[in-house]
């Protein structure tokens, strides 16, 4: 079974700042990581080539140069090789110019070696948007099964898999033929320790860089800011809440205060009035 | 060509044949929109034996209500409502089209967006429409949240987004509205279908659904130990609200991810929202900002959390904690006043 992996290099929003004069992201202030939800991903396709004893994990990513690094670490984590697109051409892509640039990546991977499934993490913790997952799912014309907390089984011979998928409270166990696309949520594993050939292997490892003359039959339109029909149009600084008030006094009084405060907004704990 | 687009819609999301509250607070925004644009709102309902739900849809504000009724449409699957909702779009083409950004919402407008090679904007949290050009503004908090950045979508049709749940008001309903319900046929079937639903499992556990929650109590790393974080759990017990967490918390092993609020948790507006032990670390406000009454306990007077809290308090959790299940149970004796069960 041949899995890809789609990671991206993202900023660690757990520590990034914000410089308060421009409101623009300090870069620079955030170390860039694997994005936490591809590491699962990762994680993910290694248990699966493990249950079926054989098979091949690629990674694929997109973005600068320097983005090799999650190639590295994914690596680290236990896939097999890994190739990243680097083109100003991609750069500026909103997520359908992503997913299409990710798409004719895998196309080519897909004629060396046909791919089984496709396994992306939930969302980007930069962006935030989810979308390039199924983005890649329709361009392959594949099925997606997004938000994946466990693959109960893969049947390679009768080509399916079993998934459970998060609803809103539960899940939902899919049936899906493969080739299919999966994005996975941060519960369906736990990242494990790498051990140390994996580790030596990762800092050795070079990962194969693309340009975009590399991919095959592509639509040069459809790609980074030209082929993103979503522009940012305005940045603005949101609307403080009133908030910001303190309750004074001792602590017995603070919680004086706040009771009758809660006393007041009785009426905000009515039952949702829109159902 | 772009003239050809008119209207507006939004998704109509129903599961068991129950309507999403995210879809009702839609059709309050999407009413907006369409008024201002001076064309209809319509509603699109997919599934199967739903035809019943058009005359609540109407009520919450719809002009109109494509339906499609169809057995293979029973359970949600992309494969399916992609096919229905493009077919609906290509033949009545809308000019904007809104989506609740729950997992099926944003996993169906990802794929309708991929084939109609059109923009999508994600997890919008602010609407509205520049007339004149017949522009979607649709914003949403960008860099972690401390800005907010508009998307736009200037030359194709339609203009697409996915909509936080419980940031938008729905209309009070009105039984008298009238509107128009046009259904469509559409050949589909289960043999063609890629994917199957075995079976759809409830988590009976869960008390409450954390993003459905109308008072969350939230526990930081502020809280010590896990042995301390027992008090999140009561005064949550006390006053019959969720627990809620940070990423710190998650991480440490004393909550479950599912519990997690902020960035890479989730994203959530209850009524109450008391923040207690937490910093106020970007990735967690952007995750309960838009609560409607934050009330953060902490010791730092400087903690961020302090600048989204209604009101705050600067003292330690660890002391006031207790006085106040203490004094949400001597209220609830008192005579059920301040019980929020």
């Amino acid at each position: 079974m041949h899995i890809v992996v789609c990671v991206k290099q993202v900023p660690d929003t757990k520590i990034i700042k914000i410089n308060p004069k421009t409101n623009t992201l300090d870069r620079r202030s955030a170390p860039a990581i694997l994005n936490p939800y591809d590491a699962h991903a990762v994680q993910e396709a290694v248990k699966i080539k493990k249950v079926l004893g054989k098979g091949t994990i690629s990674v694929l990513s997109m973005g600068p140069p320097q983005a090799v690094a999650v190639i590295k670490k994914s690596i680290e984590i236990g896939a097999d090789r890994g190739l990243l697109i680097s083109d100003r051409a991609f750069a500026g892509a909103d997520t359908l110019a992503t997913s299409y640039a990710l798409s004719k990546a895998l196309e080519r991977i897909s004629k060396d070696m046909p791919v089984d499934l496709v396994i992306c993490g939930k969302h980007a913790i930069d962006g935030d948007t989810g979308q390039v997952g199924p983005g890649i799912a329709r361009r392959l014309d594949i099925p997606p099964v997004t938000n994946v907390i466990e693959v109960s089984e893969v049947n390679e011979s009768e080509k399916r898999i079993l998934i459970k998928r998060k609803i809103t409270n539960g899940y939902e166990l899919i049936q899906a033929q493969i080739p299919c696309l999966l994005t996975v949520e941060k519960e369906i594993n736990s990242i494990e320790y790498s051990p140390m050939p994996n580790m030596i292997k990762a800092a050795r490892y070079e990962p194969v860089i693309w340009s975009v003359n590399d991919l095959e039959g592509v639509d040069r339109t459809q790609l980074g800011l030209k082929g993103s029909p979503t522009i940012v149009g305005k940045m603005f600084t949101p609307p403080k809440p009133e908030g910001g008030k303190r309750l004074e006094g001792n602590a017995d009084e603070q919680i004086q205060q706040l009771m009758e405060l809660l006393n007041d907004k009785k009426e905000l704990l009515q039952p949702n009035s829109n159902k | 060509m772009m003239d050809e687009y008119r209207g507006v819609w939004v998704f109509i999301e129903q599961n068991e044949g129950k309507i999403e509250g995210v879809s009702l607070e839609l059709l309050g925004a999407g009413r907006k929109l369409a008024d201002k644009l001076e064309v209809p709102l319509s509603g699109v309902l997919l599934g199967y034996e739903i035809k019943s739900l058009t005359r609540e849809i109407i009520s919450y504000g719809a002009d109109q209500v494509y339906v499609i009724d169809h057995e293979v449409m029973k359970d949600y699957r992309t494969e399916s409502y992609m096919k229905a909702v493009i077919q609906l779009a290509e033949k009545y083409k809308p000019e904007i089209f809104l989506y609740g950004a729950t997992s099926n919402g944003k996993d169906l407008a990802s794929a309708v967006a991929t084939d109609l090679s059109t923009g999508l904007t994600a997890d919008t949290t602010m609407l509205d429409v520049e007339v004149e050009k017949r522009l979607l503004e649709a914003s949403r908090p960008a860099f972690g949240g401390n800005i907010m950045a508009t998307i736009l979508c200037k030359k194709h049709r339609p203009q697409m987004a996915t909509v936080r749940p419980k940031v938008m008001k729905a209309m009070d309903p009105d039984p008298d509205r009238h509107g128009e319900v046009i259904e469509e046929a559409i050949t589909l079937k289960e043999d063609d279908m890629r994917t199957k639903v075995i079976k759809i499992v409830k988590d009976v556990t869960k008390k409450v659904n954390l993003a459905e929650a109308h008072v969350v109590v939230a526990g930081g790393k502020g809280m010590g130990d896990i042995q301390n974080f027992q008090m999140i759990h009561e005064l949550a017990d006390t006053i019959g609200a969720t627990v809620g967490g940070t990423r710190d918390v998650v991480e440490a092993g004393w909550l479950p991810h599912e519990q997690q609020v902020g960035q890479t948790g989730e994203t959530i507006t209850p009524k109450i929202y008391f923040a207690i032990g937490i910093s106020g670390a970007i990735q967690h406000v952007v995750g309960m900002k838009n609560s409607e009454f934050i009330i953060a306990i902490n010791k730092d007077p400087q903690a961020p959390i302090f600048d989204v809290a209604t009101y705050g308090i600067v003292g330690d959790a660890l002391e006031i904690v207790p006085k106040l299940i203490k004094e949400f149970k001597e209220a609830r004796e008192r005579g059920g006043e301040m019980s929020y069960v």
